[in-house]
């Protein structure tokens, strides 16, 4: 039976409460009658024998790229770059893509008998990743043999001295990227491609860059021109990188790409009912239901966190494709788009959202107000094609519990930006005047070198990211979360779902077309 | 500026409105008595002039006798002379306001030309004066002695120098000037002496207490009770040696070295390990106040076995007696007022200066903290308000001696118009439930029903309140509770204070309330009868006209709110922006320095948390728990080691590094610090570095932790000073400090070498710390802040009016539950394939 396609329910008298995520826990809402809810399509069925596919697809490269091992000769400085944790989200369950595709790269060169390899974990201005955290990417084996020499190398944005400047775009970009991988014969590119924005040229481009180059595509101009950043075609966010990456390859850098796609299979089989239809629960499922809840109810919030963090996720690869950057993620995309896209018809006055614990920034961390607002209007928000699930002036309500608390090791510069800039200003225009000097302060530069901190400028960016939905919206509400922290985020906090209603037909006016977004497992909406 | 007065001046006479030798002779004759005009011309000189009724009167001569001159007889302090103390205590004092407004531009003017200032000091033999001062006191006609330590609990001695022994120093000095005086003004009568007593030298006790000296009590034989005044023998001058000999006695006795230990133990107790000068100032003031304690409980004592109320009473009481009679050349006028409040209506009505008797009484109640007083409802509250005392004074000093010796006014309003304890305590209480004063959350404050119970109910009810607060207070010393916690240590120790202040005024003031002494003032009333009708409206002192539910509801106790600086409105609280004001006096520009102490004042850890994280970073799995097990059974003893002496205890336990490897530690507290003490950092506490630094201040960061752990925090920092060990050969630590860690006292000097080197100034310097073993350092800034202070500094800054902080984790580290470094999986295999089996089982759940 092959799985089915996403699925939009309209809600009827004997449709069961919908399932909210909230953070560490969940809430079942009644949802009005006529109301829209959008289900991921079930997860597709993987490949059967992953490593065999990832050996074809270095085999047998897409676009010009010639087959992996004739790239590969003795003497030649070879780089592996991969992505860094904040995905796939929660972390796969060993091994992870990124350790079977390096482990087949690392096959190839010894074969070819290259012994100049280093690996880069392409965390552009993310925090580094903890040693159990590397470990689980590539596994002890690769971890062992190349992390003692200092050949397992994260990526950083601050070292003057491991850092060249290509040049200018034609758009006057400058590309700033790390030396050593641009300065090898060869730069293999590991992707796991978990959304569609994922890939193409921003793997380097973006992955490997400095400050000095983000700063041009990651801004609330260019976020709020790109509609969506989930739609390469439509993202201005994807042109610059693909500016960016085409001077790249000019500049002689050679990239061979590899993306890997998953499937949707996201959670566990004890929390399986995650993934399911309400209506459609069995028996194990509510039991699922019940004890998980109940549990993380009356588990202090921390521990709860912890257990929340551990869970690894049964993804399993779908495909993947090697070769040439750009024939590559034409492929990679329309794999994404087969496991996640949902068509949809017409927007919507209200888009409800179920916020979980966990964003591509807060692994194995707390995810922070800036983050909730980022989860919920940067990445859910613009998980469509074509035009926005929510119409211009509509209102977003998301669940979470919001609440004002923050890693101090993994966000320091969060906690100021949220005392000291967003206390001033909430307009992500605005922002950008303080942009500057959180990204050049030297005490973020060092915790950002030293620790496992986000750099001092990427609170900037998460807000950044925001910058199209806050310009699109007439209101956000959040239900349930920390009233003070929500209102120093510009929205408005509301204590129960029917009391966000009713705030929000303030907005949109009576009798208002609801669509909720049932997500994880990740869906894109593609609306006409 | 006031000029001191060096030599008189050439003409003391005025313009010829000087009592002329034929004008009738002034003294309490029948005639009509005109006091602007018998005082006109004539200089007097102010004993005491920066008191409450030394202040009003220096004014009232000023306003309303045009031409008289003023010389106040003023102590030198160690930083100002006279004239400033004249100028600043008295003169910018809200009494002179009228005159300012009255005279406008030539205010200064006339102040220079009539008020003067000498030198001297009631205290001492010959009022400390010097030629030209006794030249000066040979010029004044009248002397009015109102100096006098007025504090019911004054040490006996001090009490027995000013009070007892006051008057007869003046009054030999009056008599020593009289050969002068006689030379250079022989038309003028000798000087005049008005000295100030109080109407309670005839005791509490019930019935009638006339207007008669001790002499006349005496000379009239079996009937001296019922003159109702104390009439007991005292050898007075047995009394001067025995107070004078019991301060000695004491001043040894303190120096005792058990008692030297006592105050040290004490000092201890309350500031823990704050170092040895702390400790020591601390102690040496303990010392002090038991010696004062023990005079103040003497006097006390001996007064009410003589039958005085008190030692105030008393030694005023002796002072009359050696007074009168001891210079008989010199003509003598006592005046006694009772209780002297607040101005009925000069200079303007409610004008009153200090905290006297009854306002602390009356806040303390309208606060709600005094709950019960004790009193007689029927009881006489015998008040006069001060314009009154002023105005009778000057009426006596105008009516001059009687040429009959010694005489004595009372000015007090029990016997012509008393005022019931009860009446006073009702319209107290519905003043207040019409005002009420208002709580730090801008809520009323009821004010409670008083029941009048006996004063030993009250103060059995305070003694025990107070002993519960003590015992309440030194549990909570012991226990190692911070921050919002240690808060409520320090509510405690205001509470206890209060109750303690509440029993004071119990103990000093329960006999004024329950008194049913009647002050006759039938001489005061002869002289007022004297008066015709502009004088008396000038000169008010008859005790009749004061009407009390106007005096005490519109006069009285507007301005003692007002001047009590309490919540009158339910405007926001104060505390707020007193924070707030503090914060931008530390965050100025103008600031130097800011130094910061690192444990619980930036990061709540410790260096035992630190030692147990780095120690258990690389041991296998099982070593792990015994570490923990055996720091758990260690830290009794840890702590108190570091409540002790903090260097002595760093000293100890550094030790437990010795042979460890200082590249495996230097390596490893990169990541203690980013997995541990960052998360248990207060990132209010690192913005504020921040702040600091981006204002141009130099940041300081002084800790008793090691260089190596602390490495990762230099970057905040313009200069780190830290402790740091040794290493051998082999690149191991020797266990031993390379020098004194910097504690306690140490952190003073090194900050202060700092700030030298640097051309910085302490005054204007911050420093942050969090426990009382940083007074030091604390003591040594001009802007001093507790961070999350423990019981003991909380107690301390909020004495001081420190600025505090409470500063918060960031809520969401994930921070170990056990400080612990995360297994390394290279020395515990067996544990890393116990979790690789785990997972593989899971594993095997999902794919059924």
């Amino acid at each position: 039976m092959s799985p089915r396609p996403g699925f939009v329910l309209e809600v009827d008298r004997s449709t069961p409460p919908t399932l909210f995520w909230h953070g560490e826990g969940f809430r079942l809402e009644k949802l009005p009658t006529g109301s829209r809810v959008l289900y991921a399509p079930e997860p597709l069925d993987p490949l059967e024998d992953p490593v065999g596919s990832i050996r074809r697809a270095l085999l047998q490269p897409m676009g010009d790229a010639e087959p992996l091992p004739e790239l590969l000769r003795p003497g030649m400085k070879l780089t592996i770059a991969f992505d860094d944790v904040s995905l796939p989200l929660p972390p796969m369950r060993s091994p992870d893509a990124r350790q079977l595709v390096i482990e087949q790269v690392l096959d190839l060169a010894a074969e070819a008998g290259v012994d100049d390899v280093v690996l880069i974990c392409a965390l552009a201005l993310h925090r580094r990743l903890t040693e159990a955290e590397m470990r689980h990417c590539v596994g002890d084996r690769i971890y062992d043999a190349f992390a003692p020499q200092g050949l397992l190398q994260q990526h950083d944005a601050e070292d003057a001295d491991n850092l060249i400047h290509l040049g200018l775009t034609d758009h006057g970009e400058d590309v700033e990227i790390n030396k050593r991988a641009a300065t090898s014969d060869l730069l293999v590119y590991v992707n796991i491609n978990l959304v569609a924005m994922d890939g193409g040229h921003k793997s380097v481009a973006t992955g490997l860059a400095s400050y000095r180059s983000l700063r041009h595509h990651h801004n609330a101009r260019t976020m709020q021109q790109s509609r969506s950043f989930m739609d390469q075609h439509r993202s201005e966010l994807h042109t610059s990188n693909w500016r960016m990456g085409r001077l790249i390859a000019e500049s002689g850098v050679k990239v061979f790409q590899i993306e890997t796609t998953l499937n949707t299979d996201t959670f566990p089989p004890q929390m399986r009912f995650l993934e399911r239809r309400e209506w459609e629960w069995s028996g194990r499922d509510r039991a699922g239901f019940l004890a998980t809840s109940t549990a993380l109810k009356r588990t202090p919030d921390r521990l709860a966190r912890q257990i929340l963090h551990s869970v690894r996720s049964p993804y399993r690869m779908t495909s993947v494709q090697a070769g040439e950057v750009e024939a590559v993620h034409a492929q990679t995309t329309e794999n994404v788009y087969r496991q996640q896209l949902v068509a949809v018809e017409g927007q919507t006055d209200i888009l409800t959202l179920g916020l979980p614990y966990i964003c591509p920034y807060n692994v194995n961390s707390i995810m922070n107000p800036i983050l909730v607002a980022c989860l919920g209007l940067g990445y859910f928000f613009n998980m469509y094609k074509g035009r926005p699930l929510v119409r211009e002036g509509g209102v977003v309500i998301m669940s979470h519990p919001t609440p004002w608390a923050f890693h101090p090791g993994h966000h320091p510069s969060y906690i100021d930006f949220f005392e000291q800039v967003l206390s001033e200003t909430t307009d992500p225009a605005e922002v950008g005047k303080y942009e500057e000097a959180y990204a050049t302060d030297p005490w973020y530069v060092h915790l950002y070198r030293t620790g496992n901190a986000y750099h001092g400028v990427h609170p900037f960016y998460m807000w950044y990211w925001c910058a199209h939905a806050l310009e699109h919206l007439g209101a956000v509400i959040i239900v349930g979360g920390d009233r003070a922290a929500v209102r120093r985020l510009g929205f408005t906090p509301a204590s129960t779902m029917a009391d966000a209603l009713e705030m929000a037909t303030d907005v949109v006016g009576r009798d208002p077309s609801l669509t909720h977004l049932h997500s994880p497992p990740l869906i894109m909406a593609d609306v006409s | 500026m006031v000029p001191e007065v060096r030599t008189p001046p050439t003409s003391p006479v005025g313009d010829g409105s000087e009592p002329a030798g034929d004008a009738p002779a002034p003294g309490p004759g029948p005639g009509p008595l005109a006091i602007a005009g018998a005082l006109a011309g004539t200089r007097i000189l102010v004993t005491g002039a920066t008191g409450f009724l030394g202040t009003a009167l220096v004014e009232r001569l000023l306003r309303r006798v045009p031409d008289c001159e003023v010389v106040v007889l003023v102590r030198r302090t160690r930083r100002l002379s006279a004239a400033e103390r004249t100028q600043r205590e008295i003169v910018r004092n809200d009494c002179f306001d009228r005159l300012r407004a009255e005279w406008g531009e030539g205010f200064a003017e006339q102040i220079g030309r009539r008020l003067s200032a000498v030198t001297g000091d009631v205290g001492r033999d010959g009022l400390g004066l010097d030629d030209a001062g006794r030249e000066i006191l040979a010029s004044c006609d009248t002397v009015i002695h109102s100096a006098a330590t007025v504090s019911f609990d004054a040490p006996l001695d001090t009490a027995v120098e000013v009070n007892l022994l006051g008057p007869s120093r003046v009054a030999a000095a009056i008599s020593g000037a009289a050969p002068a005086r006689r030379a250079a003004y022989p038309e003028r009568p000798a000087t005049h002496l008005v000295t100030v007593s109080t109407a309670y030298v005839a005791g509490t006790h019930q019935g009638e207490a006339t207007e008669t000296l001790y002499t006349e009590a005496i000379q009239s034989g079996a009937r001296a009770r019922t003159h109702s005044t104390v009439t007991t023998e005292v050898d007075i001058s047995a009394e001067i040696d025995s107070a004078r000999r019991l301060r000695a006695d004491l001043e040894s006795e303190s120096r005792r070295p058990g008692q030297l230990g006592h105050f040290t133990k004490v000092a201890r107790g309350e500031l823990g390990a704050a170092g040895s000068h702390v400790l020591a100032e601390r102690a040496e003031k303990l010392r002090d106040d038991w010696v004062k304690k023990q005079l103040v409980e003497a006097g006390r004592a001996r007064a009410q076995a003589l039958g005085w109320p008190d030692a105030y009473a008393f030694t005023k009481a002796l002072g009359e007696r050696a007074l009168v009679g001891s210079h008989p050349d010199v003509a003598v006028t006592v005046v006694r007022p009772s209780i002297i409040e607040s101005a009925l209506a000069e200079p303007r009505p409610g004008w009153i200066r200090g905290f006297r008797m009854a306002e602390p009484i009356i806040i303390s109640y309208a606060r709600g903290l005094l709950k019960q007083f004790p009193g007689v409802p029927e009881g006489v509250v015998d008040v006069i308000p001060v314009d009154m005392v002023v105005a009778a004074l000057l009426a006596v000093a105008a009516a001059g001696a009687d040429p009959s010796g010694a005489s004595v006014y009372q000015v007090a309003s029990s016997a012509r118009n008393p005022l019931r304890y009860g009446e006073l305590v009702g319209l107290v209480q519905l003043w207040f439930t019409e005002h009420p004063l208002y709580d730090s959350d801008g809520q009323p404050i009821m004010v409670p029903e008083w029941s009048f119970p006996g004063r030993g109910r009250v103060q059995r009810q305070l003694r025990r309140a107070s002993t519960a607060f003590a015992v309440a207070e030194r549990v909570l010393g012991v226990l190692p509770v911070r921050g919002e916690r240690a808060d409520l240590a320090a509510r405690i120790e205001d509470q206890h204070t209060r109750a303690d202040r509440a029993l004071g005024y119990v103990e000093l003031y329960g006999a004024y309330a329950e008194t049913e002494a009647h002050f006759r003032v039938d001489r005061l009333l002869q002289l007022w009868a004297r008066l015709d009708g502009s004088e008396r409206e000038a000169f008010c002192f008859d005790p009749g006209v004061i009407e009390w539910s106007h005096y005490v509801s519109d006069v009285h106790l507007p301005s003692i709110v007002d001047h009590a600086r309490v919540r009158s409105t339910p405007a926001r609280s104060t505390m707020v922006s007193r924070s707030e004001r503090a914060k931008t006096a530390i965050l100025s520009p103008d600031r130097h320095l800011a130094a910061f102490d690192l444990e619980n004042t930036l990061i709540a850890s410790n260096v035992v948390e630190s030692y147990a994280w780095l120690a258990s970073r690389h041991l296998p799995a099982g070593e792990r728990v015994a570490l923990t097990a055996r720091l758990v059974r260690e830290a009794p003893a840890l702590l108190a080691l570091d409540r002790r002496d903090r260097g002595d205890f760093l000293r100890s336990f550094y030790r437990r590094y010795e042979g460890a490897s200082q590249e495996l530690l230097r390596h490893d507290s990169w990541e203690l610090f980013h997995h541990m003490l960052l998360t248990k950092s207060f990132p209010a506490g690192f913005a504020r570095v921040r702040a600091h630094r981006a204002l141009g201040h130099k940041t300081v960061l002084i800790t008793g932790a090691l260089d190596f752990v602390i490495e990762p925090l230099r970057p905040l920092f313009d200069e780190v000073v830290c402790a740091s060990l040794g290493v051998d050969a082999d690149g191991h630590f020797t266990g031993r400090l390379d020098e004194r860690p910097p504690t306690g006292e140490a952190r003073a000097l090194i900050l202060a070498r700092y700030a030298a080197d640097n051309g910085l100034d302490l005054g204007e310097s911050v420093a942050y710390a969090d426990s009382t073993s940083d007074l030091p350092l604390l003591e040594c800034v001009g802007f001093p802040v507790a961070v999350n202070p423990e019981a003991r500094l909380a107690a301390v800054a909020r004495r001081r009016g420190w600025h505090v902080e409470q500063w918060d984790k960031a809520g969401g580290g994930g921070r170990p539950a056990v400080p612990m470094g995360p297994l390394d999986h290279g020395v515990s295999r067996w544990w890393t394939r116990l979790e690789g089996m785990v997972d593989t089982l899971t594993a095997g759940v999902g794919d059924r």
